[in-house]
């Protein structure tokens, strides 16, 4: 009896009880799920565009986090450190593209899969070489991001919104509308789903595959540095940020591999479900709840709607 | 048959086309002239798919040349190849499955589509003008092969005879010069074969496209096509019109068998 009503009513009070901390629990949790949004768009979109799941997204978060650093401790400007990693990404792309795709034109999901596992522990390698292992802090006060907080006060209580998540969540929203106006509207983002469907028919209708690749990857490094940005400034850069990208997966089940509106309210979903559940319902099952409530979910995603929300239904005809 | 004036639009010369040890192709020559329907049949593993293969650019032949509009055309890939209007279609249908028919068209004037991105992003200014221009075109293919009704489907739930159609309406929505049908009627009823001959002539005489298209289907060839090239084991048979081809003795053979 204790039970039932420590799951379907002493969580409810309290949320009645105390509205400022159920709004704070929104905010935060709101906040992470852009945030993880975020990180899950860099893989729809590679998803879209070539049928993968890159292995190597998360770590092109570290990598984009790592090398704006290191330029800016070079003594360059930060916004110039920005326009730097962004060509450092283009020439990436280029090169992905040149020694990896183009040989793994119209083979299996599963090669391509394999090489881009290969290619992260490829980066993780060079990373290291280049830019060393040891944790530093991101320059995003340089960057002219906002930081500290304010406390607004509302239901009698107040809620703590911090500059810097703010920013967070406004940039996280611009990008995912300009990507999705992308998708659905320029010659080049059907193009890009175009190539996602069937290679052959892609070439027939005269899109270059390597022109595509050579974009795609390209932008989902620009998604991977505006992530490696936010979350950098949310803690320490270092390569343990690359686990993360993992929390990216159950966003993914959820939305839908191919939806970029999918990933973000995927995002939003396991963003703001991890923490209620871990504030409200946290106490009954012992603290950790956010470390695997994520999975939970998607796991029964993967049962009951394997598309996720948003994916594209493949229907084949048998 | 009594325009002998016809001007050739596309000639392979000496095509050798070896995959290893394999030979696909064998020293292949024939041309194909402008707004005729020409056929490429012969039995399974004759060559005919690799054929359609080279000529799109997919396959590039060890030895041989392509002579396109009277000009040798260098070694291209396949979507070079597209930008010189030439189109097909595919053996085992190769849409995009995520898109809707209208969509799946959409594609096909991706080369037609070169406003600004920006204009195209914000759906605004010439870009406006540019969408609704290359949307009448393609609802006037979609028309035309009769596929209204699934305009708004996901081509991945269609039957296979209207995925066909589909497919040949993409190709169409590229304002191909020159068309090529990778067995265009395989695996179809009667009726739907009907429809798509019908289909394939109203094409090559409304829009003048000239077509080379592989078909497995005899009756349907003699009846659709201007002239015929015949290939076996990668060698060329025999070239001629369907009347010329059907009375070749090494045809008769191939198709029926000689006695040993």
């Amino acid at each position: 009896m204790d039970l039932l009503i420590g799951i379907f009513i002493t969580p409810f009070a309290e949320m009645i009880g105390l509205p400022d901390l159920f709004f704070q629990a929104l905010w935060d949790g709101f906040v992470s799920g852009t945030l993880y949004g975020l990180i899950a768009l860099g893989f729809v979109l590679i998803f879209k565009a070539s049928g993968v799941f890159n292995f190597a997204q998360p770590i092109l978060v570290v990598l984009a986090a790592l090398a704006l650093i290191s330029f800016y401790k070079m003594g360059v400007p930060a916004w110039i450190s920005v326009v730097l990693v962004l060509i450092m990404f283009y020439a990436l792309a280029w090169l992905i593209e040149r020694l990896i795709l183009r040989k793994l034109v119209n083979t299996d999901g599963n090669i391509l899969f394999m090489s881009t596992v290969a290619l992260s522990f490829i980066i993780i390698g060079a990373a290291q070489w280049i830019f060393g292992g040891r944790p530093s802090s991101m320059i995003h006060k340089e960057l002219g991001i906002p930081t500290g907080s304010f406390e607004w006060p509302m239901f009698g209580g107040g809620v703590y919104f911090d500059l810097l998540d703010i920013s967070a969540a406004v940039v996280a929203v611009i990008l995912i509308v300009c990507l999705g106006l992308f998708f659905s509207r320029t010659k080049i983002g059907r193009g890009l789903r175009a190539v996602a469907d069937d290679h052959q028919a892609a070439l027939s209708v005269g899109i270059s595959l390597n022109q595509i690749w050579v974009i795609v990857w390209f932008v989902a490094g620009v998604v991977a540095l505006v992530t490696g940005i936010f979350w950098g400034a949310r803690s320490d850069v270092s390569f343990a940020l690359q686990i993360i990208g993992f929390k990216a997966l159950p966003v993914l089940i959820i939305g839908g591999f191919t939806s970029v509106p999918g990933a973000i309210v995927g995002g939003l979903m396991i963003g703001i479900g991890e923490k209620i559940f871990e504030i409200y319902w946290g106490p009954l099952l012992g603290s950790g709840v956010e470390g695997w409530f994520a999975y939970f979910i998607a796991l029964g995603f993967l049962l009951f709607k394997p598309q996720g929300l948003f994916g594209d239904k493949i229907i084949e005809r048998v | 048959m009594v325009n002998e004036q016809k001007k050739v639009m596309m000639e392979v010369k000496n095509i050798n086309l070896r995959f290893g040890g394999v030979i696909a192709i064998q020293d292949v020559s024939f041309d194909i002239q402008e707004g005729e329907i020409r056929a490429i049949i012969g039995p399974n593993g004759a060559g005919k798919s690799s054929m359609l293969n080279v000529i799109n650019g997919f396959y590039h032949p060890q030895e041989g040349e392509i002579w396109f509009r009277g000009e040798k055309r260098p070694s291209m890939e396949p979507y070079e190849v597209a930008k010189t209007g030439i189109a097909r279609t595919f053996q085992n249908i190769a849409l995009f499955k995520g898109m809707t028919t209208i969509e799946n068209v959409m594609t096909g004037r991706q080369l037609q589509m070169n406003k600004n991105f920006f204009w195209q992003l914000f759906r605004y200014g010439p870009a406006i003008e540019e969408e609704v221009e290359h949307r009448r075109r393609c609802e006037e293919i979609i028309d035309f092969l009769e596929i209204n009704h699934i305009r708004k489907s996901p081509v991945g739930s269609l039957p296979y005879g209207l995925q066909k159609r589909v497919e040949l309406a993409r190709a169409l929505a590229m304002e191909p010069e020159l068309l090529l049908l990778d067995e265009p009627m395989a695996g179809m009823n009667v009726e739907e074969k009907q429809d798509m001959s019908r289909f394939i002539i109203d094409v090559n005489e409304e829009f003048g496209t000239t077509i080379a298209l592989i078909e497995h289907d005899m009756a349907v060839v003699m009846d659709l096509a201007d002239r015929v090239v015949v290939l076996d084991y990668g060698k060329m048979l025999a070239d001629g019109t369907p009347k010329e081809v059907q009375s070749n003795q090494a045809v008769i053979d191939a198709y029926l068998g000689v006695a040993h």
